[in-house]
């Protein structure tokens, strides 16, 4: 208790300290930014363009920089950090190639809406256009794939350009934001004044619905037979889990969660059909289409979610909540759109919400496929299963890990096999499907959460696009417990060689990949491997137990593909079941 | 397709244009023409932009440029009253025989001779689409070495807005 009261206390002086107007520079003015925007840990990578920013972080103390090996892992730790922790990820790289390396984690955070201030160096103003030596123009490379950009031309804006950039990346609907600063500018000085109101004309997100509208949806609740909810990443991202799980409640009606909206509702209730789509559980699959209200709660019928549009939902009314305006009627019609914040609009919802009670034999009929029809597989005594692999980390830690995911096979079996019940406990890369996203956004992840355990799970394959961040787990003491699902090939572009291009197998053998247990060896991290279950058990167990960062390796069947899978330009509910028993 | 004229008012910021130009390009809705220019009030600019689609790609138009922060109005100018104006300099080859011929046309359509070389006429022309479509038309048969039109920049009649 006295510990806390003093850092409390120095935390209070601290800010009020940095809130002193002050001639500073440039440099100065972003650091004692970021600290008043309450970050407490920036990612990244320096270089010519932004020396004075970092000559200004000598010896700084008042948040934490971690130095990682590559852009791309500072971004993806960045991004991870959001998303386990609901507050603005921030990561710095210098101009030309730095900033260039960022793109994919930029893209990556923008199609899930992940809220990032990214901050990168840029050549001398009166350079710029010039082609000048690590010259790019990032802001117009990024302009696609960040929610908004600033090139800073003047010091005397910096204060206010960083206020409003954690603005507009954590309000509405989330997404990266840019501010690309020149290196005069982190030079230069001026006269700070800590900026706190912020007013950006014509940006004023609806968060309160149309109350109409909302009448609309609680008429429909009642009159609806096969009424079905569809949630997704907007429930996390607003904190509305427990107003859904209220409406949830209240109104009774059986639920099925997108892949970014694992752990927005808790999984092991009954109403819970798993999540739909291209892997998704034959009985969310099946109820979509012959539901007769579908309520979709942020999501954007994303066309994994959805197959074939023109079959999608085809007897549903639909009803679509979602912060952003233009998501709604972009890929699906709506007959009952309304624009605000989940958490807001399910505030609003949940004190009229009516049990549907004309959907009884629905609920049955659902309970009874669900029971008849769950994630199966054909389990093996010789050989380790990746889904027996995550059933096992599930059982374990009792579901209470944080699990980070890369993309590909890997990722579709940790989302159908570890059931989540809560939410930030799932990170991975839905919208863009980054290869290389998995294990630096544990890193980030961990940061945010040092409390908790932070499991990675990767392929292979992915594990090799940003391994070099081991170095950072060894470093700063991340006890990251790293999975590796070693099936020897890229899996998923192998499963659908086999399924789709007839056995016609093309560049996906990974011979040739490193010893992972060496590999993480060499950077200073404990390494495991396990070829059967026994080994399994035992090394997971020791790797839980050991205190630090941990790269587990399971050496899996190869062949082994992930089913329910509905082939591109398919409905939803044409799904091919797999060999499972 | 239907054709809709919408004026977008922006903030008077670097790198506006490349914003709504792309995310026209990117999303691939339709640009016909766009301008740019000042507003009635200083920091703000003015884009008139013709663009053709349903009206769900129209309201999609309207939403995804409202996502830009620095989109401030969208203003969907053609389901209104408008008056809309494009401006064209069309140079055509005129030896002096033909001259009087090109004049002539030139007055029917109150345009305006604004230049006179040995073998050639400038002419301008102001008013909407349709009238400068029949005006190079005319002109063709002369032989039009070089045509520069604006796009179309439009306001609403009277008072609507
Ligand atoms: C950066 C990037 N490159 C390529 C792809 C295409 N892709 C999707 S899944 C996959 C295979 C992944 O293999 P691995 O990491 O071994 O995981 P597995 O599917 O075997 O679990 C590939 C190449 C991608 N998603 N991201």
């Amino acid at each position: 208790m006295v510990t806390q009261n003093a850092t409390l206390k120095s935390k209070e002086e601290l800010m009020e300290k940095l809130r002193q107007p002050e001639v500073i520079t440039g440099s100065e003015i972003l650091l004692r930014s970021l600290v008043l925007e309450g970050v407490d840990c920036v990612f990244g990578y320096p270089g010519g363009a932004v020396l004075y920013i970092y000559d200004a972080m000598h010896g700084f103390s008042d948040f934490n920089h971690v130095l990682t090996r590559h852009e791309q892992g500072a971004i993806h730790a960045a991004d991870g950090y959001a998303r386990a922790s609901g507050k603005v990820g921030v990561c710095i790289a210098t101009s030309g190639p730095g900033a260039t390396n960022l793109v994919t984690g930029i893209a990556t955070a923008y199609m899930d809406s992940v809220p990032l201030v990214v901050i990168t160096g840029n050549v001398i103003s009166s350079l710029i256009g010039t082609d000048a030596f690590q010259e790019a123009d990032i802001t117009g490379i990024t302009m696609p794939i960040t929610k908004h950009s600033y090139l800073v031309r003047d010091v005397d804006d910096l204060a206010r350009i960083i206020h409003e950039a954690f603005h507009i990346a954590n309000t509405g609907r989330k997404g990266p934001v840019l501010i690309d600063i020149p290196k005069d500018i982190s030079a230069n000085k001026t006269l700070f004044k800590p900026v706190t109101d912020v007013s950006i004309r014509g940006y004023s997100p609806t968060v309160s619905p149309n109350k109409l509208q909302v009448d609309k949806m609680i008429k429909a609740i009642t009159e609806a037979e096969r009424p079905l909810i569809l949630a997704g990443g907007g429930v996390i991202y607003s904190g509305g889990h427990e107003e859904l799980h209220e409406f949830v409640k209240k109104t009774d009606i059986p639920i099925t969660t997108t892949l970014l909206g694992l752990g927005a509702f808790p999984s092991g209730e009954d109403l819970f059909l798993g999540m739909p789509g291209m892997h998704g559980t034959y009985t969310a699959n099946k109820s979509i289409q012959k539901a007769d209200l579908l309520i979709n709660i942020g999501a954007r019928f994303d066309d994994r979610v959805t197959g074939k549009l023109s079959g999608f939902a085809p007897h549903a009314k639909i009803i679509h909540i979602d912060i952003d305006p233009a998501e709604i009627g972009k890929n699906v019609p709506t007959d009952i759109p309304i624009v605000g914040d989940v958490k807001t609009v399910l505030q609003i919802a949940n004190l009229q919400a009516k049990r549907a009670d004309k959907a009884d034999a629905w609920r049955a009929e659902l309970l009874a496929s669900k029971a008849q029809y769950p994630f199966r597989y054909k389990d093996s005594e010789d050989e380790l299963k990746p889904q027996w692999v995550v059933e096992m980390l599930h059982e374990t830690t009792n579901g209470d890990a944080i699990v980070t995911t890369d993309v590909g096979q890997h990722q579709m079996w940790a989302a159908q096999f570890y059931k989540f019940n809560k939410p930030r406990s799932w990170v991975t890369s839905g919208g863009l499907g980054t290869m290389g996203f998995g294990f630096p956004s544990a890193i980030g992840a961990q940061m945010a959460n040092p409390d908790r355990l932070v499991i990675s799970i990767n392929g292979d394959g992915g594990m090799q696009m940003c391994a070099q961040e081991l170095a950072i787990c060894a470093i700063n003491k991340i006890p990251v417990k790293v999975v590796i699902l070693n099936n020897q090939v890229l899996g998923m572009v192998r499963q659908w060689q086999e399924l789709i291009y007839d056995n016609r197998y093309s560049h996906i053998d990974l011979s040739g990949s490193p010893d992972f247990v060496k590999l993480a060896e060499a950077y200073g991290v404990k390494g495991f491997r396990a070829t059967n279950k026994e080994e399994a058990k035992a090394v997971w167990e020791e790797a839980l137990r050991h205190p630090g960062p941990a790269v587990v390796e399971f050496v899996v069947r190869k062949e082994e593909n992930v089913y329910p899978m509905v082939a591109q330009g398919s409905t939803i509910d044409e799904m091919i079941m797999g060999d499972a028993e | 397709m239907i054709k809709h004229t919408i004026a977008v008012i922006v903030n008077d910021q670097p790198g506006v244009l490349q914003r709504v130009s792309g995310l026209f390009g990117r999303r691939g809705f339709n640009i016909e023409s766009i301008t740019v220019g000042t507003s009635e009030e200083v920091g703000l600019s003015r884009m008139v932009i013709v663009t053709s689609g349903d009206e769900q790609t129209l309201e999609q138009i309207t939403k995804q440029l409202y996502k830009l922060i620095d989109v401030i109005k969208v203003i969907h100018l053609s389901s209104n009253p408008i008056v809309a104006r494009e401006l064209a300099l069309i140079k055509v080859s005129a030896e002096p025989a033909t001259r009087p011929e090109i004049f002539g046309v030139v007055e029917t359509f109150r345009a305006a001779v604004v230049d006179i070389g040995t073998h050639s006429v400038m002419v301008q022309v102001v008013g909407d689409t349709e009238k400068i479509d029949a005006m190079v038309e005319l002109l063709k048969p002369y032989g039009i070495r070089e045509l520069s039109r604006t796009g179309v920049t439009a306001l609403n009649r009277g008072n609507s807005r």
